[in-house]
């Protein structure tokens, strides 16, 4: 399987997820940097992104529009910084339809991170909420089924 | 790593609340009983002060609560605001997850990603 190791770290916000692929760097570069690649992965199935707006350079934006069964809903990116073919970081929001970050709904920083393994392609992803009140919309825009084995995952989580 | 990188503004309660040991135990203590701060105090080889200023961190956090009891104040873990901070990760991993799975069926030669199948990539 693909993904090799995710960890998280509560104290940091920070979720690390490393990834191996069989294929060259360019090619799991060309996932990230063509939108038309990108729109076929970074939604789920049901909720597949279409990226309106793709400027893929320091500074720029990117913005998509998932839609699904439920209605759309629109996220945009800023584009922190660059480095073809082995880094990427950006900030990632909810906006409004016209691209605008909606500052009320969770946003995150994502770094990507690709370097040659073994003849093929090691991804590592760290995405970082901005801040607790990020992660508890996150909790609170609906997508977290709730609050099953709320007592009993404590030492897990603080051990 | 990024944490250098975190002014003191955007260091958020959670991460105060959790990086240290000391907080990290009192929450454990106080999702199984739920003791005075100064029953609490008696426990760690630090002042009532100091025992004091870690409960103050954690409620701010939203981890504890405070609840008066005659002239004591006692002290209990909010369990589902635990419990939430480990939600959130939770989902977060399954989006990566989902993520890491499409692209491998993009990167998997001469395969149509196919989400509805995908056990049958066999890697040599």
């Amino acid at each position: 399987m693909s993904v090799t190791s995710v960890k998280t770290d509560y104290a940091n916000l920070t979720l690390t997820l490393i990834a191996d692929f069989d294929a060259p760097i360019e090619r799991v570069w060309d996932l990230w940097s063509d939108p038309r690649q990108l729109e076929r992965w970074w939604g789920p199935p049901n909720h597949p992104a279409i990226f309106e707006k793709y400027d893929l350079a320091p500074g720029g934006q990117a913005t998509y529009r998932m839609a699904g069964p439920d209605g759309a809903m629109w996220g945009a990116w800023r584009i922190r910084a660059l480095d073809p073919p082995t880094s990427l970081e950006f900030v990632n929001a909810y906006a409004d339809p016209d691209g605008t970050p909606d500052t009320t709904m969770p946003a995150f920083t994502v770094t990507v991170r690709l370097t040659e393994r073994d003849g093929g392609t090691r991804m590592e992803i760290h995405e970082r909420f901005e801040s607790r009140e990020d992660m508890e919309r996150m909790i609170d825009t609906g997508t977290v089924e709730g609050l099953r084995q709320a007592v009993g995952q404590i030492d897990g989580l603080i051990a | 790593m990024v944490v250098g990188e975190l002014t003191e503004d955007t260091v958020d309660g959670l991460f105060h609340a959790l990086a240290d040991p000391t907080r990290r135990d009192i929450l454990r203590r106080c999702a199984a009983d739920e003791p005075s701060v100064s029953r609490l105090a008696r426990a760690y080889p630090m002042s009532f002060a100091a025992v004091q200023k870690h409960v103050a961190v954690l409620e701010r956090a939203g981890l504890v609560t405070k609840e008066p009891r005659g002239r004591e104040q006692l002290v209990r873990t909010d369990t589902a605001a635990v419990a939430r901070a480990r939600q959130a990760f939770d989902d977060l991993e399954s989006t990566w997850r989902g993520r890491v799975d499409r692209m491998s069926a993009l990167l998997a030669p001469a395969t149509e990603p196919e989400p509805k199948n995908p056990s049958s990539r066999g890697a040599g």
